[in-house]
């Protein structure tokens, strides 16, 4: 009786979930039924479920071709040079950003932050002004006066991890730093003061105590990267390379594979099928990251 | 008192930020430039920091000879921010107050049925094939809207745990005790004492909309006058003939084209994409700043 009474008094506050709800319904769960596209062979006319089964065999296809290597290979080693670039940078930068004060601090911080809130579609037009093979500026001002020769930036797959790389820090670092610099703030004044009337140098202050204080930050934003390190930034690798064919070998990864195959190729199954291991091996990282992160401090954990 | 390893440290932490704030800053500033630049020198020249021709051209082609393409994209576009924006706080902001609920029966389902889709993730092709197929959200202003972007599980819990920690239940249930409805203690009480978080969580969604070029890319195919700017310029890179097919003329296409100033224009339109985050920017940069450090630790 008092149990059924409590529901009905919060009857008013399930209505109000419910929009929330029900949108997380339609955008997250239903389509998991979909995930069984990876097995079958889609026919539109047929839809999902009356499609015909088909096995292991799109996952046999994908790995066949060098194509699920070569995804797989780019989104890992992006996701790592991501990682050890951006946070060696964004400490850095924080800890620059602790010793200075007042305008121009916030000048500093205002500025790198702002590539941050540029849409991919406007990195990759920067991009090109710098990189157009005929008008862009490196091509026309930098390499003349190097003396060197225009470089077809378009075409050469081998520049690419760099441009992107360069292209991610722009994008990242100033984000990256404000947590580090949350952190640094966070350390007890006094341990500084102590180290400097024991006759610590600057030096010895970053790397005595600055650093070692930072590492559980450092450690718990790592893993929740690692965690993440099936997925990639859509935009970044279908912007910034313009989606030219001769860079696929160093820019395309699981993101982008999917997408051309959904919707520039038509060929439904592999992308689904790609997509399935993208989110399973990508579910299997996720929980083992929140696993670690939850054994070294249970509140920052996920779950 | 100042060490003279301070003061080097100093001096040597300025040098670092000011090139590092250069660097951040110069793709930026070239764009703006090239907008400014004559499309002419720019063919000659190249993208340059020291044009050898000024020139509007861009802009009086932006806003003048083209029957409004760029304008309506940018009228999408606000339209897009300023609804989806709303829309998201609305039933977010409805979600995290229930999920704050101590004794809401069922509620530890609840709160796992959210975070849920924070773990995992079916990706774009069930996802695609269910707002087409089952929405059918293709060619229509709900597919800019609603695909992914309309609510996000990770700014409900957020705003969840806000609601937990600084709205006090025992207000709230004063208030329901006086009489009030659930729905007026929430609005009375609840989301004026949650103004910060709402604020923060509204200019994240906002930037979001305002940025993305994803749905519209997937989910708009036939109808390009719903394009929001950034599919705009997403289609402009690969085809500026887009804008003068675009135009009522058909039939003057390639004459049309003979007078865009191809390159300078791309970089206008550009300008203008970035513009309003810059005019705003001044005004909730600190509250950026707040908002990363509070997601930024789970995020």
């Amino acid at each position: 009786m008092r149990q059924k009474s409590k529901f009905l008094r919060f009857i008013p506050v399930y209505v109000m979930m419910l929009p929330g709800l029900a949108y997380l319904f339609i955008n997250n769960y239903m389509p998991l039924p979909g995930l069984v596209l990876a097995f079958k062979k889609y026919d539109a006319r047929k839809g999902i479920y009356g499609s015909d089964w088909l096995g292991f065999q799109n996952f046999l296809y994908l790995f066949k071709t060098s194509d699920a290597w070569v995804i797989t290979r780019n989104t890992i080693l992006y996701n790592l040079a991501f990682i050890v670039v951006n946070t060696v940078f964004a400490i850095a930068v924080a800890i620059i950003l602790c010793e200075l004060a007042g305008r121009a601090k916030k000048f500093y911080q205002s500025a790198i932050l702002l590539p941050n809130l540029i849409s991919s579609v406007i990195v990759g037009y920067l991009v090109f002004a710098f990189l157009s093979a005929k008008n862009g500026f490196v091509n026309n001002t930098i390499l003349p006066f190097f003396g060197k020769e225009a470089i077809a930036w378009y075409s050469e797959a081998k520049y690419w991890p760099f441009i992107l790389i360069i292209v991610s820090a722009w994008k990242s670092v100033g984000y990256n730093c404000i947590i580090y610099l949350a952190a640094i703030l966070g350390i007890d004044h006094g341990i500084y003061e102590s180290a400097r009337i024991d006759g610590a140098s600057k030096w010895q202050q970053i790397t005595q105590i600055t650093l070692p204080l930072l590492r559980p930050t450092v450690i718990m934003l790592t893993l929740m990267a690692v965690g993440r390190m099936f997925y990639s930034d859509f935009g970044l690798f279908y912007q910034t390379p313009m989606n030219q064919g001769a860079l696929y070998s160093t820019t395309n990864t699981i993101d982008t594979y999917v997408y051309r195959g959904l919707l520039q190729l038509g060929n439904i199954s592999m992308s689904a099928a790609a997509g399935f291991y993208q989110s399973i091996v990508g579910f299997i990282l996720v929980l083992g990251a929140n696993m670690l992160v939850r054994r070294i401090d249970k509140d920052s954990a996920l779950i | 008192m100042a060490s003279r390893e301070d003061k080097i440290f100093g001096i040597l932490g300025h040098m670092v930020m000011i090139a590092l704030s250069v660097c951040a800053l110069v793709p930026i500033i070239l764009m703006l430039i090239s907008s400014f630049t004559d499309n002419g020198a720019l063919l000659r020249n190249g993208y340059s920091f020291f044009p050898e021709q000024w020139s509007l051209g861009a802009y009086e082609w932006v806003f003048q000879s083209n029957s409004g393409t760029v304008l309506r994209a940018y009228g999408v576009s606000f339209a897009l921010t300023a609804s989806g924006t709303a829309a998201s706080l609305v039933i977010t902001t409805l979600l995290a107050y229930g999920l704050a609920k101590k004794d809401l029966p069922f509620k530890g389902f609840i709160t796992f049925f959210v975070f849920f889709t924070m773990l995992f993730n079916g990706g774009l092709v069930p996802s695609y094939i269910n707002y087409t197929t089952v929405f059918h959200v293709k060619d229509t202003f709900f597919g800019l809207l609603v695909p992914g972007l309309l609510m996000s599980a990770f700014s409900a819990l957020l705003m969840k745990s806000y609601f937990v920690t600084s709205v006090p239940g025992e207000i709230l249930d004063a208030a329901f005790i006086d009489g009030a409805g659930e729905f007026t203690t929430m609005l009375r009480i609840a989301v004026p004492m949650a103004k910060p978080i709402i604020a923060t969580i509204g200019m994240f969604t906002g930037i979001a909309y305002w940025n993305d070029w994803n749905n519209g890319f997937i989910y708009l195919v036939k109808r390009t006058d719903l394009y929001s700017i950034q599919n705009l310029l997403n289609r402009l890179m690969t085809n500026i003939q887009a804008l003068v097919q675009n135009a009522s003329n058909v039939a003057n296409a390639a004459e049309g084209l003979a007078q865009i100033p191809t390159v300078t224009v791309r970089m206008a339109m550009a300008t203008l994409g970035v513009l309003p985050i810059v005019l705003v920017y001044p005004f909730i940069q600190s509250n950026f700043v707040k908002g990363i450090t509070l997601g930024g630790v789970k995020g």
